[in-house]
């Protein structure tokens, strides 16, 4: 039999609610490491709320009181009053029943509310310390792990938690109390009857113990084939016309047949386990309550209880297990919050970006003056990427980097803007070592404009106004103008305030150039770092960007890294990097006149070209 | 409904198990009703009568129906499991062949993400559909309908009381399940907005740090965290407003039925059994109402699914064989000829991409097609391998129409380096192999040496054996690019397309690849597209293409002198007034 109680109807709803029964859902079933210190650690989020914590208390064991003399009022009305004919004790009974219960109800709405809010709060300071922990995290960081990994991690991460803590806290809290209340109040009924219910415990846990491990087992199984799966999927779709155009789309079909099985009965073995808990648990249950039936029929025919006694206990019975199933069923979705909760405190360990030297000095006017000072760098200390680095950028000269793909172009940036630490050596700017130099100063003073171009969701003008928070839309308008977007941003829907969606989709990635150019020059930084594009843009809109690019460079110290000849013609300076050295160094004519490796790589690509 | 009979096609191969499943279900269903009873037998006959054996007779009854209801249930899970991944698995298997037999103009009216949906979250609607109609379709009526005969035919006054409380509770079920859907749906979009926060400061982490905007991002995340924990609170709220609100209502029914009961049961209407038997029906009356706002859930959601899988499996793939296509031979030569070839994408507005396109690619020769973006360049190279159909004209492949040739033999015959380098997870080798999976190891080192891949292969760890990670992302542009040349070479083609396939490989790397293809006796036809003037300089023939139309046509030093636009191009990309001569003629003197 499957009888259900209202908190059995309250899971349903639940279920309802999530789009469908547990099982079914698709998430990660996992588990911590060590769920104490992971719980240890929750605790203080939810602990700043005591008082919170304490008045929810204080209801739930006044509900569960409650709870527990409604159905001892309904024996009372059975034995006392039915069975004498006393009716208008009946009546007294019934309507105290109904104060009871409206009250029960009522409290534990209230201590709903409040929880709510509690949990709710402290899993906000939650998320405030991680992103603010996550803000301090060095560069090192972002690019070992992947912008998407990173993200699904915090993401599911974040939502396990939530689940857990907004649907389970408060639930947890009243079923162990209720337990123990219905467990206290059975015992003053009759301690024979109270002693059998005992016996349930063990056998219970028992039963959810051994069904998670093959759920979970299960679950992890699917989990890996889905991975197989969706993988296969992807590249397939994503791949269709590259599959297509070299005919392999029966290749790709038996490989995806092959993992479509594979799921399919990773998904037949896990999904049966997880369904055989809720039956399971409801037959103990039955059981549970069908023996106290029995069991207390034979007393009452001893003459040791009375009906009534039998009608309360069967009511508590099925209270007192109910608890029990429910903690059953949550006890997944715990693990995964604590595995989810462990990860998060993971994160919030990694150690910050190094912090400012204490006498590091502020840095307000510059002149721009760079000077590489035999610096070695490597991402890994033993294979070091730049060798021996020196040279110096004069104020307002721009510095032209030239060489192949991997040579370390993009090293000398991520090292003049502090991203990473240097292995030896030192860079100076207008004389002052970089390490000396408050990190917020240096950047503020780097303006940078990269090769992707990077949009915040928001609308252009917020985009551009993202170089000077506090410049007037005026300004904004006037560097947009500067840039050459002006024009286009006009164009656009909504003009400045039109929205631009995630990683600015509807851009292309010309006028997203452009955008991250009027950025930089409402930031007026007093040395510019730029990472020509090498991809496709067309040939007028590339004339535009160059124009603004003279634009923004000029006055300012920049360094670039160049992709276009007129750009290393231009240039004051063009340094010729090859494995993590400067090789060549001197103007585009002085080096043409070396005949050296600038020679080389310039002209290669009109070799044997007759004309 | 209509999209969902039209998937019953899948039920099909099922339809014995299902059946037995809801046979059982129903079974389930008189077991279910029979324990009230069988404890108002207890009570009533049992203890009231002081009549032992029946009441340890009644127990072990209730036990052994305790036991079969779970054996059948269990059994209606395993059925109803295996239906519903079974069901899964074959639409899965139906979508993923037919998104395989799409053509790109199929496929460039979806995205890859859309489609991925398709196949995961409305699959899995599906399934749920299936499953939980499976496991509580047929139960939950029965269940209301039974335990109403059981609650009439135990008393027809108490069980009158009930009827509007049951209404009351059906309408605050409703009211939740109503007002939960679009609650969550505030939430999620709330969610999302914290999420968009989160992504950008781990994706735009460089420039973040770079302008200084900590305090800024974290006044954002804020403030979206805010709104979060508000919203959350608020539902949470709503709620837990729920359960009390339906216990109250159980609760109230249970004070019915002692008041009512107990004053019928003093007059000598009713036993205190069936008493206690009623407070039981009660709730099990209550819980199909639960489970039934469950199924309706359960099929809005599938039904939605139902369409949009629907949708999918009605597409018909816009380029397919014709009835009489033929094979080309093998030694064809692989001469391309445009005769007067327009074109225009489908489902959009009629303005032509290409228009009036005339042009001849001999064998062997290479053929630059050289424009601003969106000129129609890559659409041009596209129509070669018929991945669109043209709209007016025809493309002939050694004097073939390509829509008269069967598509195998026809791709058969082509190789293209796409614009967007696409490579499979996997080795290196196994990514060079793949239009080609016959091929032997010399093969493949031959191919990417060509493509001037072979030196940065033999520098990773594991040579041609590194493993690529999904989509590359452990490649440089240039080494991707380079990769998928090996990868076209490898299948030895007549017509080698190239779309701007060299952009991210330095001119000089660019070079020798062009010097390899050549030299090699790869003896195709090669079509380029590009942007870049260093690519094209050394085609046999450059064609400008500018909105749609040849606007010159020419080699290099031809242009030079009598097209405008080529000569602008030129200028703006190696800037004007360079010297070519000066820099070609000192090299040629070395």
């Amino acid at each position: 039999m499957t009888q259900q109680t209202p908190s059995n109807v309250r899971d349903n709803m639940r279920n309802v609610m999530r789009g469908g029964p547990g099982p079914g859902n698709m998430r990660k079933i996992e588990k911590a490491r060590d769920p104490r210190s992971a719980l240890v650690r929750l605790w203080p989020y939810l602990g700043a709320f005591q008082a919170g914590l304490i008045g929810v208390l204080i209801l739930v064991i006044i509900y569960t009181l409650l709870g527990l003399v409604g159905p001892y009022l309904m024996g009372l009305a059975i034995d006392k009053f039915i069975a004498t004919k006393d009716i208008t004790g009946l009546v007294q009974v019934a309507v105290w029943m109904l104060v009871v219960y409206i009250l029960n109800n009522i409290f534990q709405a209230i201590a709903g509310w409040v929880m709510s809010s509690i949990s709710q709060r402290a899993l906000k300071h939650m998320r405030r310390d991680l992103f603010g922990h996550l803000q301090t995290l060095p560069i090192s960081y972002f690019d070992q792990r992947g912008a998407g990994e990173l993200m699904s991690r915090l993401t599911n991460d974040i939502d396990a938690i939530n689940q857990a803590v907004s649907q389970n806290v408060t639930t947890l809290l009243a079923s162990v109390l209720s337990m123990v209340g219905i467990l206290i109040a059975m015992f003053i009924l009759d301690k024979w009857l109270a002693l059998a219910s005992l016996l349930v415990v063990p056998i219970m846990l028992w039963f959810t113990n051994f069904v998670a491990k093959y759920t979970r087992q299960g679950f992890r199984e699917l989990q890996k084939h889905l991975g197989g799966l969706n993988a296969t999927m992807e590249e397939g779709i994503s791949g269709q016309k590259v599959v297509k155009a070299f005919r392999r789309n029966e290749s790709v079909m038996a490989e995806f047949r092959k993992h479509n099985e594979e799921v399919f009965k990773a998904g037949v073995y896990a999904n049966s386990y997880a369904l055989l808990l809720m039956p399971l648990t409801n037959v103990l249950g039955n059981f549970f309550v069908i023996v106290l039936a029995g069991l207390g029929g034979w007393l009452a025919l001893q003459g040791l209880v009375t009906v009534g006694v039998i009608a309360t206990f069967i009511t508590y019975a099925q209270g007192y297990v109910n608890p029990l199933r429910q903690l059953a069923n949550m006890y997944n979705s715990i693990q995964a919050a604590l595995a989810g909760a462990e990860r998060v405190f993971e994160i919030l360990d990694s150690p910050s970006e190094v912090d400012d030297a204490p006498q590091a000095a502020s840095l307000a006017a510059m002149h721009g003056e760079v000077v590489f000072d035999h610096v070695r760098f490597g991402y890994n200390p033993e294979t070091l990427i730049i060798k021996d680095m020196t040279l110096t950028a004069k104020a307002g000269q721009t510095v032209a980097l030239v060489g192949p793909t991997g040579a370390g172009k993009t090293t000398i940036i991520n090292l003049l803007t502090r991203f990473y630490e240097l292995n030896g050596g030192s860079i100076q700017i207008d004389g002052k070592n970089i390490v000396d130099i408050k990190k917020d100063d240096l950047r503020r003073q780097l303006g940078l404009v990269l090769q992707d171009t990077f949009l915040f969701s928001g609308s252009v003008l917020e985009n551009i106004r993202y170089g000077r928070l506090d410049a007037s839309d005026e300004e904004v308008i006037e560097a947009a103008k500067m840039a050459d977007a002006d024009h286009f941003i006009r164009l656009l829907p909504q003009g400045y305030h039109t929205s631009l969606s995630e990683r600015a989709a509807n851009l292309s990635q010309g006028q997203r150039q452009m955008l991250a150019i009027a950025r930089a020059i409402l930031a007026d930084p007093g040395i510019l770092i730029l990472d020509e594009a090498t991809s496709s843009v067309d040939t007028r809109t590339e004339a535009r960007i160059q124009k603004a690019l003279l634009r923004l460079m000029q006055g300012r110290t920049s360094f670039v890294i160049a992709h276009r000849l007129s750009t290393i013609r231009d240039a004051d300076q063009v340094l010729v990097i090859n494995n993590g050295e400067i090789i060549e160094k001197g103007t585009h004519q002085e080096l043409l006149d070396q005949r050296g490796f600038y020679h080389h790589l310039y002209v290669s690509q009109f070799k044997g070209q007759a004309i | 409904m209509k999209s969902i009979l039209k998937l019953m096609k899948f039920i099909q191969p099922y339809w014995r198990r299902a059946a037995v499943a809801l046979l059982i279900l129903t079974s389930l269903v008189f077991l279910d009703l029979a324990i009230p009873r069988l404890i108002e037998r207890i009570i009533d006959d049992g203890i009231a009568k002081n009549d032992q054996p029946l009441v340890i007779q009644t127990a072990l009854i209730m036990i052994g129906i305790s036991v079969l209801s779970t054996v059948l249930a269990i059994l209606n899970s395993v059925f109803s499991v295996q239906i519903g991944e079974g069901v899964a698995r074959d639409l899965r298997d139906a979508l993923f062949a037919k998104i395989q037999s799409y053509s790109f103009g199929n496929l460039d009216q979806q995205k890859t993400g859309q489609l991925m949906v398709r196949l995961t979250s409305d699959v899995s609607a599906l399934k749920m559909l299936t499953q939980v109609s499976l496991r509580i379709g047929t139960r939950a009526p029965l269940i209301m309908v039974g335990s109403m005969i059981l609650m009439f035919s135990t008393s027809q006054n108490l069980a009158l009381t009930m009827v509007p409380l049951l209404i009351v509770t059906t309408i605050i079920i409703v009211f939740f399940v109503r007002m939960m859907e679009p609650l969550f749906m505030t939430v999620q979009q709330k969610l999302d907005k914290l999420n968009t926060v989160l992504q950008e400061n781990v994706s735009g982490v460089y420039l973040v740090k770079a302008f200084v905007r900590a305090d800024f991002e974290a006044k954002r995340f804020e403030s979206s965290n805010e709104e979060f924990a508000l919203r959350s609170i608020k539902v949470m709220e709503f709620m837990s407003s729920m359960t009390p609100a339906l216990t109250l209502c159980v609760n109230i029914g249970m004070v019915i039925v002692i008041w009512a009961g107990g004053l019928q049961s003093i007059r000598g209407d009713l036993s205190i059994g069936q008493i206690v038997a009623f407070t039981n029906y009660l709730l099990t009356v209550m819980t199909p109402l639960v489970m039934m706002a469950q199924l309706s859930n359960v099929w809005a959601n599938g039904m939605v699914s139902a369409e949009r899988v629907n949708e999918i499996l009605d597409t018909i793939p816009e380029v397919q064989d014709a009835p009489d296509a033929v094979d080309l031979p093998l030694d064809s030569p692989g001469r391309v000829v445009f005769e007067n070839v327009s074109f225009h994408y489908r489902n959009t507005n009629d303005e032509m991409v290409l228009d009036g396109i005339n042009l001849t690619i001999e064998p062997g020769q290479t053929v630059a097609v050289l424009g601003a973006t969106g000129s129609g360049k890559s659409t041009l190279a596209h129509l070669v391998p018929r991945f669109y159909d043209v709209t007016q004209g025809r493309v002939l492949l050694d004097g073939v129409d390509v829509r008269c040739i069967r598509q195998d033999s026809l791709l058969e015959k082509i190789a293209i380096v796409p614009q967007g380098t696409i490579l499979f997870s996997g080795t290196v080798r196994d990514n060079v192999r793949y239009g080609n999976p016959a091929a032997s190891d010399d093969e493949v080192i031959g191919a990417a040496q060509a493509a001037q891949a072979h030196d940065f292969i033999t520098r990773f760890p594991n040579g041609y054996d590194s493993h690529i990670e999904e989509r590359g992302v452990n490649l440089s542009g240039g080494q991707k690019q380079r990769i998928a040349i090996a990868r076209a070479l490898l299948t030895k083609p007549k017509i080698l397309i190239l779309d701007d396939s060299t952009s991210a490989v330095d001119v000089e790397t660019e070079t020798k690849i062009q010097d390899a293809l050549a030299q090699r006796t790869f003896n195709h036809s090669t079509l380029i597209v590009a942007q870049r003037i260093s690519t094209v300089l050394k085609a046999d023939k450059i064609v400008v293409l500018d909105e749609g139309r040849i606007a010159a046509e020419g080699t290099h030093s031809e242009l030079m002198q009598s097209s405008p636009i080529y000569r602008e191009i030129y200028d703006s990309q190696l800037g004007a007034g360079f010297k070519l001569e000066e820099s070609v003629i000192a090299e040629s003197k070395q």
